[in-house]
């Protein structure tokens, strides 16, 4: 049987309580009724042999790029660069796409006699992966292989010596890359195509590049602009890294593009019921979400955290394509949408939503309240095509604890955004101005950067930029269940249940609003006509 | 006329100790002070004054005396029984003459300069010190035709300004208040004093950061004196300033008096590394973590042990601390101000200070005046109590920044008659 389609409920007086992620919780509740419901669309079915898919792939790639085996040859810099750790969510079970794909790179380059060969991480201003983390993203093999050689390494966008400027776009966005990479004889990305933002011309000119040039996209006016991040044609942000990738592409550096797309199946056979919908739960789920729940709900945070972080994802490969970036990434973003577009009429006055435990940057980390806010706001919001979900001036309910918590080692510059910028201003265009600069350029953290395991100091501006279009668009954003005082920081305000929320929410638009839930995850994303 | 009066018994000192522990300003009722009958001192020898006081403050250096915690350093330096409140606006009775030359009419306002140098105490020739101005640091405040005592408020003969009876003061001790000044404002010069003193030894050299730690009425002084000194050109302008806070009322006063950064304690640390571009060792959780390099100048309105190992891990090497608040026996581990040749500045009362504008010795309680009449520190009296209560007041003192209060005084005209506040509900103003 082919899976199902995504679907929109209407909520009726016999539809059971609706599922709310709520970070390492859940909960139910009872929707208003005539209350939308979006569910995903069920798993696509996995490719039967992935190996074989992958080198079918890159023998017959797409565009005008030559085979793999082709651009091989003795001799040669093979640079062999790969998404990091905020990919996929939640990690996956091994074999990671990740050790599949460079697997077979390797093989065909050994075949052809390249020993040149080098791996780097694509971090861009993300926290360099740890030992674990690098050997389950490639596999023991790969890591023994390269690792003590000092031949795997991580993109350090402070790094000097191993950073090239390639030039200015026609619009005067710098582009700075790993010098390996960009002066190699052949760079070759490999994406999980989580989502439809990922991937195309963003792999290298973002997750290999600079400060310098990450400014000229990740800022308030790109991300506003970005209408939605998901949605390529409209989105400031994928114009502005395809003009990057073709400076790129003329000055010489040949990229060959891998690309992946995975199913939604995205939690284990234990947490089956997350991928439900709610009046299809067996008596199994039930007892099953009963007893999860109420012992989440009695466990520590910090055991519940660590329980959740060790979840490994079956997420499962629907598809490998190769060669020409453009032309990849295409054949990709249809992929990705078949596996979580859900089309969506018309927009509404609320939108709700239940944030888990895990953003793309806090895997084996806390979700403080800035990658919450950029969660919901950012990543969440930005899950459509066409028009958001919610209507302009309406309001975004979101349900997570939003502890006042951050990780000091990978988090440290999260911590003096959220108590010396948040506190004066929530503004992004302000922030972006008064204080990003010293932010980005404070050598404590990028020291720390560099040799421990935190995000660049300019990250949490760029987490309150990827807000920024939902902070213009929306009339109210309330958080249930948060710390009272971190939700007012952000200038959110706090409700401590849906009904509260509601009836704040009723200040914007009205006493009869229409309502939206996204089930998510696992991830959708709304065609909304 | 009422008259608190401080006297030594030991018993009564011990009690206030152990109550005192439980919160400061707790143990007025038990301790050595007493509401009492009384009369105005007689004035000590020509160029004295009768002063009667409008409004007297309770300071930090008093609640520490009340409370019993001060040190025993003092004791050979003040005289019994004696009436406290060094913080004074008063009016002269008859002709008199201020340290300035000028004439004061009977009923003229004045400010005491309470520190009893050696003019006050008829010496002549004066101490070196006060020769050159520096009263605050009068090497014979035990001697001379007055009981010893360094300020009025410690001093057996001269009464002090929680009395309304009044209190003698020397006419070098006299500062007329000008009409723009209201009595909120004039109480406060004292105090307002000793933060430009303690600003004025910074010895700030320009674009430098400095914190303040504590916001009390010396906190906030402080910053109110660096903000206009600076505009004013009499000391290099800090490039910074950021400012420790407990409390919501203390954060936006420190903001409106000038500060740069206000943040909660905890927080400045962290926010000296940033503003400085500081590097910083140890672990980054559980808090261990320590600066290497840090504020040029820290000035620790607090004076305790704690505060003082925070201005000194604040710091940079070769910076300075300048202790402001009143300290006492602290222990206290000093490898960083070993190891990072750390100046600790002591800043004590006030004299006169070299101007960076005039290159010329100017008054200490004349830049007072002028911070005070730019930046309405009067606004920091935050409530008022006649002395009939000044068990409720001191106490309320003792808890000021917990209570939404930064400067407590007495009011030494409010008619008996007219019913004060609730004692739960003392009157609170804002900000003017």
């Amino acid at each position: 049987m082919s899976p199902r389609p995504g679907f929109v409920l209407e909520v009726d007086g016999s539809t059971p309580p609706t599922l709310f992620w709520n970070g390492e919780r859940f909960c139910q509740e009872k929707l208003p009724e005539g209350s939308r419901v979006v569910y995903a669309p069920e798993p696509l079915e996995p490719l039967v042999d992935p190996v074989a898919a992958v080198r079918h792939a890159l023998t017959h790639p797409l565009g005008d790029s030559a085979p793999l085996p082709a651009l091989l040859h003795a001799g040669m810099r093979l640079t062999v660069c790969f998404d990091d750790v905020s990919l996929p969510l939640p990690p996956m079970q091994a074999p990671d796409v990740r050790q599949l794909v460079i697997e077979q790179v390797l093989d065909m380059a050994a075949e052809a006699g390249v020993d040149d060969v080098v791996l780097v991480a694509a971090l861009a201003l993300h926290r360099r992966m740890t030992e674990a983390e690098l050997r389950h993203a490639l596999g023991d093999r790969i890591y023994e292989a390269f690792a003590p050689h000092g031949l795997l390494t991580q993109h350090d966008a402070e790094d000097p010596e191993n950073l090239i400027h390639l030039g200015t776009t026609e619009m005067g966005e710098d582009v700075e890359l790993n010098k390996r990479a960009a002066t190699g004889d052949l760079l070759v990305y490999v994406n999980i195509n989580l989502v439809a933002m990922d991937g195309g011309h963003k792999s290298v000119a973002t997750g290999l590049a600079s400060y310098r040039s990450l400014r000229h996209h990740h800022n308030p006016s790109t991300m506003r602009h970005s209408r939605s991040f998901m949605d390529a044609p409209s989105a400031e942000l994928h114009s502005s890294n395809w003009r990057m990738g073709r400076l790129i592409a003329e000055n010489g550096v040949k990229v060959f593009q891998i690309e992946t797309t995975l199913n939604g199946d995205t939690f284990p056979a234990q947490f089956g019921f997350l991928q439900k919908r709610e009046w299809e739960w067996s008596l199994r789920d039930r007892a099953t979400y009963a007893a999860t729940s109420t012992a989440l709900d009695r466990t520590p945070s910090r055991v519940a955290r660590q329980i959740f972080h060790s979840i490994r994802s079956p997420h499962a490969m629907t598809s490998v394509q190769a060669g020409e970036v453009e032309a990849v990434h295409a054949v990709t973003t249809s992929k990705v949408w078949e596996q979580q577009g859900v089309e969506v009429q018309g927009q509404t006055d609320i939108v709700t939503m239940g944030l888990p435990y895990i953003c793309p940057y806090n895997v084996n980390s806390i979700m403080n309240p800035v990658l919450v806010a950029c969660l919901g706001l950012g990543y969440f919001f930005n899950l459509y095509r066409g028009r958001p979900v919610v209507r302009e001036g309406g309001v975004l309910i979101l349900r997570h604890p939003t502890p006042w918590e951050f990780h000091p080692g990978h988090h440290p510059s999260y911590i003096d955004f959220f108590e010396q910028v948040l506190s004066q201003t929530t503004d992004p265009e302000v922030m972006s101005k008064v204080y990003e600069e010293p932010f980005a350029t404070d050598p404590w953290y990028i020291h720390l950067y560099r040799t421990g395991h935190a995000y660049h100091g300019v990250h949490p501006f760029y987490m309150w930029y990827w807000c920024a279009h939902a902070l213009e668009h929306l009339g109210k954003v309330v958080v249930v269940g948060g710390d009272p005082r971190a939700v007012r920081r952000m200038g959110f305000a706090p409700a401590s249940t849906l009904n509260d929320a509601l009836e704040i929410a009723s200040d914007v638009v009205g006493r009869s609003p229409s309502l939206t839930h996204l089930h998510t995850p696992p991830l959708l994303m709304a065609d909304v006509r | 006329m009422k008259t608190l009066l401080f006297e030594r018994n030991p018993a009564r000192f011990a009690a206030s100790r152990v109550v005192s522990a439980f919160g400061s300003g707790r143990g007025a009722g038990i301790g050595p002070l007493r509401l009492v009958e009384g009369q105005a001192p007689a004035l000590p020898a020509p160029g004295w004054q009768h002063v009667d006081p409008i409004l007297s403050g309770i300071c930090g250096s008093d609640l520490a005396t009340l409370d019993a915690r001060s040190s025993r350093y003092f004791e050979d330096l003040v005289s019994f029984p004696f009436v406290p409140g060094h913080e004074v606006v008063g009016t002269v009775a008859t002709p008199a003459r201020a340290a300035d030359g000028t004439d004061l009419p009977p009923g003229s306002r004045v400010v005491v300069e309470p520190v009893l140098g050696c003019r006050a105490r008829g010496l002549d020739p004066v101490c070196d010190e006060c020769a050159q101005g520096r009263t605050g640091s009068c090497r014979m405040v035990a001697f001379g035709h007055l009981r010893p005592g360094l300020q009025t408020g410690f001093c057996a003969d001269t009464g002090g300004g929680w009395s309304t009876a009044g209190l003698v003061a020397h006419e070098s001790q006299l500062h007329a208040v000008p009409p723009g000044l209201d009595d909120r404002d004039a109480v406060t010069v004292e105090p307002v004093a000793c933060a430009v003193h303690a600003v004025m030894s910074a010895a700030l050299r320009g674009g430098e950061t400095v914190v303040v730690v504590g916001a009390g009425t010396l906190g906030l002084a402080s910053v109110a004196a660096l903000s206009h000194l600076a505009r004013a050109g009499h000391v290099a302008e800090p490039t910074d300033v950021l400012v420790g806070a407990r409390y919501p009322h203390q954060r936006t006063w420190a903001a409106e008096l000038g500060a740069t950064d206000v943040l909660a304690p905890e927080h400045v640390s962290r926010a000296v590394r940033r503003r400085t571009r500081s590097m910083a060792v140890g672990a980054p959780s559980g808090g261990g973590q320590r600066l290497t390099g840090g504020a040029d100048v820290v000035l620790d309105c607090v004076g305790t042990a704690a505060s003082i190992g925070q201005a000194l891990d604040l710091v940079r090497p070769r910076g300075r601390v300048v202790l402001v608040g009143m300290a006492g026996r602290v222990h206290l581990d000093l490898a960083s101000l070993w190891h990072r040749e750390v100046t600790l500045v002591g800043a004590y009362a006030y004299g006169t200070e070299l101007s960076r504008r005039t290159a010329a010795p100017i008054s200490t309680f004349s830049l007072a005046f002028d911070v005070v009449a730019a930046t309405g520190t009067g606004r920091l009296v935050t409530a008022t109590y006649p002395l009939e209560r000044f068990e409720e007041a001191v106490a309320h003192a003792g808890s000021a920044g917990r209570r939404g209060a930064v400067k407590i005084a007495f009011d030494l005209k409010q008619p008996p008659h007219k019913a004060p506040p609730p004692a739960s509900a003392p009157r609170k103003e804002g900000p003017k």
